[in-house]
């Protein structure tokens, strides 16, 4: 790992992965956050994965579809992903680019993020 | 200060702005006529002194004018809020030529007055194109203040029930107003903490391709923030016209009148609605 680049830390909470993104994402960070998370998943078989991204104000194209890719990754490896705290200033920016990240499911806040996937691990475990 | 200029401060007497209003105050009250005074004696005073800092005539948007700019650029602004015309205002400071000619017939020299006859009548049209330029300045100014507040008027974000926004929409879609619909409900959505945000189109007259896709860019943004989206009002003719464009309105909840969104939001708020007298 280089010294400049900053590596996203990713919390375990029982059975979910906690991501909260508190800099401006760079490209090579994006690149790592995916990779560190799909072997985080692997190894701890985790069920969800939480992004808040509540402090990011500026997306570009490409953190878009990383939000997307890590999305799809983490549903292979058996995974609900959800990303939280949208600014509306960034939502309207990925509209304007014309990601509207079909299959990335969102919430307001944390909670109602950790409310989402409690209730998809009960659906799931009720085999819906 | 040249000879021209050293002519033309000496005809800017203390009695200019009293013939002034002679000239082209017309008929008047007292309190009228006297603030019109003040405001003549003040433009009088900044051509003074416009002179005196070595202006030139031909050059009225230069510095030494800038105290003459202003006071016309004020009582242009006045003229508009009292709704006067144009015409009116740029003819109250061309009745300035009537004094200033005639001081220039009283003075000694006919031969040196016919030379600043020119210069005279170059500078009060000089004024009075800078008073109607900032006269429609000033409307202008006073027409996109309306538009912002047209705008603003016609996008309320309403809370309908605990976490149940709705925007009733009036008027056409454009960008613009798409725009600040989008920021103001998203903003409203973080506010409030609110699940469902229903968009009634009853009062948007037409839906085009260009209005659809508007709306679904707002659909898309409410769903990147982690609500959910209802689209209500939408009357037989609109669901016509939206068929017959084959917009795609797939994966959106849309209903007919805003009390079916409302029921609709409340089921699946996990509300149930019941009588009491039955």
């Amino acid at each position: 790992m280089n010294a400049g680049m900053y590596r996203i830390p990713i919390l375990q909470m029982g059975s979910t992965l906690l991501v909260t993104i508190q800099v401006d994402m760079q490209d090579q960070t994006a690149l790592a956050l995916q990779d560190d998370l799909a072997g985080k998943i692997s190894a701890t078989s985790a069920k969800g994965v939480l992004i808040d991204i509540s402090a990011l104000e500026i997306v570009d194209s490409f953190v878009g579809r990383m939000l997307a890719s890590i999305s799809g990754i983490a549903r292979i490896l058996d995974a609900t992903t959800v990303v939280v705290g949208m600014q509306p200033a960034v939502a309207i920016t990925l509209v304007e680019l014309g990601l509207s990240l079909e299959g990335v499911r969102t919430a307001l806040n944390v909670e109602r993020g950790m409310q989402l996937l409690q209730r998809t691990r009960e659906e799931h475990l009720l085999g819906r | 200060m040249n000879q021209d200029a050293r002519a033309l401060l000496a005809l800017l007497g203390p009695n200019v702005a009293k013939e002034w209003i002679q000239e082209g105050g017309g008929t008047l009250t007292e309190g009228a006529r006297r603030a019109m005074e003040a405001e003549a004696a003040e433009l009088v005073q900044g051509l003074r002194s416009g002179f005196e800092e070595g202006g030139e005539v031909g050059a009225f948007e230069a510095r030494p004018w800038a105290a003459a700019r202003e006071t016309l650029e004020a009582l242009s602004r006045s003229r508009v809020a009292q709704g006067q015309t144009a015409a009116e205002t740029s003819a109250f400071v061309l009745s300035l030529k009537r004094p200033l000619f005639s001081a220039l017939q009283r003075s000694a020299d006919p031969a040196a007055a016919m030379a600043h006859m020119w210069s005279v009548s170059l500078l009060v049209d000089k004024m009075a194109q800078w008073t109607v330029s900032a006269y429609q300045r000033t409307r202008e100014e006073v027409i996109q203040r309306q538009q912002q507040e047209l705008l603003e008027l016609s996008t309320p974000v309403i809370k309908l029930w605990e976490g149940v926004l709705a925007v009733p929409m009036i008027g056409t879609l454009d960008s613009a107003r798409t725009q600040l619909v989008m920021e103001t409900l998203l903003q409203r959505i973080v506010e409030a903490g609110a699940h469902l945000a229903i968009i009634d189109i009853t009062g948007v007259p037409t839906v085009d391709t260009l209005v659809a896709q508007h709306l679904l860019k707002t659909v898309s943004a409410i769903r990147l923030m982690g609500a959910e989206c209802i689209i209500s009002g939408i009357r037989p003719q609109i669901a016509q016209t939206i068929v017959h464009l084959g917009i795609d309105l797939q994966g959106i909840a849309t209903k007919s009148s805003l009390a079916d969104a409302l029921a609709l939001a409340l089921q699946q708020t996990g509300y149930r609605i019941s009588r009491t007298d039955q």
